[in-house]
């Protein structure tokens, strides 16, 4: 109740003067009273500038100048839990610390956000709407969501979603971008119809080579015209009956940060492929061109690079599926035992290959490694479970190390990856740390 | 039947309470803001670094142990064109969170300029970079960093 009042104490600030916060960019701050000093200070930003100030006559479209936005202030994200770590408040992004995915599937209010603009305003699902069209679309045909639930069969999957750039803080020469930790991966049950129902409805052309999205966020240069993200897959990708158009996540409404009231859910891709707030998708005569296709988004060196070196837009090719990795959601990293005591270990595994087929913990830095007990997951691209339990020889310093291994063969590394100038893909071993002392 | 009336007198007036309660509180939560300002003491100058920003003038220009608070960026040479110019369209925090060298940063900007709508910084550019490149400079980690083992908050694991 408390976020609420604040809620509509924002959004009455909103109306005497040019910055609008709150809702729209999804942020609240906890403490926010003086919305006016915003005002002097957004002119004196401009003077500082001293120079022209391009998009300023757009602030008022909705952005926050972050300048002003206070970064030790408690940042409310709405519909989320606390305990996420906010990387970047405009636009959000934001990681869950890996104690927090222990849950089998992962709770709405901890399923990280990893947004490239700024959500949509005053969604209506009555009036919300799905285009399907492009070169190589039979036909442009447009339904509402309540046909979209109508005409197609009902599907849910548990489906693990990771962003291309988790791990990226760890590599060296360090990417630019958000510097994801181990956080930007979650597993939900999500359910809608089949893409792949969809996309048969409306007519595929044989010249079909990519399909790709395209949603109601906005850029949060301010600009209305400019597209925030616009990627895709490849039309065989596209037809895996796992992928979705969901309007639904663990069984409730997907939260508005998470791409309320309709997105695309696709297993097996760098997250950034299953498009959030969806409202068009295109069949395409060609690989996709969208914003975030190109350059050198999403996209790793073709042939492997030493680290640091500068790679050419055309020796980077595009992300096609993402790598086999762990995370020990159990204990928290820094746990102290007695020596003696045994420690269980959980977490979750995953890859975009059929399934994983053994998960091993060490306790002695890779030297040796125990098998895990691995569950079953649900389907393809969903994540599975392991657990052990670990005796430690000595009191002493120990870090746990898990890792993966997928039945293509394909197993985590304990070092970083292949370095790429963007920090992609980075899936070596998850690392916790453990102190045994003394009885 | 007359007892089971006055049986419930009682627990009726107790619901009209209980309703005129919700609407009062109903009333502070849309109105509450409008009043609080005139109930809240002056500020006070605080010299703790670990108090909060935003109540007071001062916290645009606060600085503290070197750092802005408000942004999170180092308070040094270039500051102000740094704050007025990336945090017009991003989170000061997409900044702080990276490392990169000259050149490192002088390509953020040209992706910037390129693909984000970001202008021409003229003789702002240098002063810009140079900030960037002492401040938020890489650090040589090998091919892995150790596990930061002063940053884990060590805590006993109760186990059975």
């Amino acid at each position: 109740m408390k976020d609420e009042q604040k809620h509509i104490h924002l959004h009455q600030l909103s109306d005497q003067e040019p910055i609008k916060t709150g809702e729209l960019s999804g942020i609240s701050l906890k403490k926010d009273r003086r919305g006016f000093l915003r005002q002097g200070a957004l002119a004196a930003m401009g003077v500082a500038l001293g120079a022209k100030m391009v998009f300023a006559k757009n602030l008022p479209l909705g952005m926050i100048p972050v300048g002003l936005t206070p970064s030790d202030e408690v940042l409310n994200l709405p519909g989320k839990d606390a305990g996420l770590i906010v990387l970047n408040d405009k636009p959000i992004n934001a990681e869950t610390p890996a104690d927090l995915l222990d849950d089998a599937l992962t709770p709405n209010e901890l399923f990280f956000v990893r947004n490239n603009g700024l959500p949509p305003e005053n969604v209506d699902v009555n009036t919300w709407t799905l285009t399907i069209e492009g070169e190589s679309a039979s036909q442009k045909k447009t339904y509402t969501l309540a046909e979209l639930k109508q005409k197609f069969a009902h599907h849910t999957y548990h489906l693990t979603l990771e962003c291309g750039g988790n791990g990226r803080k760890e590599f060296n020469p360090p990417a630019k971008g958000n510097q994801w930790s181990t956080g930007a991966v979650g597993c939900a049950s999500w359910t809608g119809v089949r893409l792949k129902d969809v996309l048969e409805d409306v007519g595929i052309r044989s010249n079909a080579v990519y399909v790709a999205y395209y949603g109601k966020d906005t850029h949060i240069s301010g600009d209305p015209k400019k597209v925030v993200i616009s990627r895709g897959v490849p039309v065989a990708k596209a037809l895996e009956e796992e992928n979705l158009i969901a309007w639904a996540m663990n069984g409730k409404d997907i939260p508005m940060l998470n791409g309320y009231p309709l997105r695309l859910v696709i297993g097996g891709y760098p997250a950034s492929c299953s498009g959030k707030w969806l409202s068009k998708i295109v069949i395409r005569n060609q690989v996709h061109d969208g914003p975030k296709m190109t350059g050198q988004s999403y996209r790793v060196p073709c042939k492997p690079v030493a680290p640091g070196t500068q790679v050419e837009d055309k020796d980077m090719c595009i992300i096609e599926s993402m790598p086999v990795k762990s995370l020990i959601t159990f204990p928290k990293s820094g746990a102290t035992i007695k020596k003696g005591q045994r420690l269980p270990i959980r977490g979750h595994a995953w890859t975009s290959a059929t399934k994983i087929s053994k998960v091993e913990c060490s306790i002695d830095f890779g030297a040796s490694w125990q098998s895990c007990e691995l569950q079953p997951g649900n389907n393809r691209y969903a994540w599975q479970s392991f657990s052990t339990k670990l005796d430690f020889p000595t009191d002493g310093y120990y870090e746990v190390w898990a890792r993966a291994t997928d039945v293509d063969g394909n197993a985590q590394p304990m070092l970083l990856p292949g370095w790429n100038p963007r920090g992609y893909l980075n899936n070596a071993c998850h690392r916790i740390a453990i102190k045994v002392v003394a009885g | 039947m007359n007892n089971f009336k006055v049986d419930f007198r009682p627990l009726l007036l107790l619901i009209n309470i209980g309703f005129v309660i919700c609407v009062l509180f109903f009333c502070y939560l849309i109105f509450g803001d409008m009043l609080a300002p005139s109930f809240q003491p002056d500020p006070v100058v605080q010299k703790s670094a670990s108090t909060s920003s935003g109540n007071s003038v001062d916290d645009y220009d606060k600085v503290v142990d070197g750092i802005h608070v408000q942004t999170g960026l180092i308070y040094a040479e270039g500051f102000e064109i740094v704050r007025a110019t990336c945090t017009a369209c991003h989170s000061a925090k997409l900044v702080t969170q990276n490392r990169a060298t000259k050149e490192g940063w002088t390509q953020m900007i040209r992706w910037m300029q390129a693909t984000q709508g970001l202008w021409d910084l003229g003789k702002n550019e240098s002063t810009i970079v140079n900030y960037l490149a002492k401040h938020y400079a890489p650090t040589e980690v090998g091919r892995r960093a150790n596990l930061d083992v002063a940053a884990i908050e060590w805590y006993i694991l109760e186990l059975e």
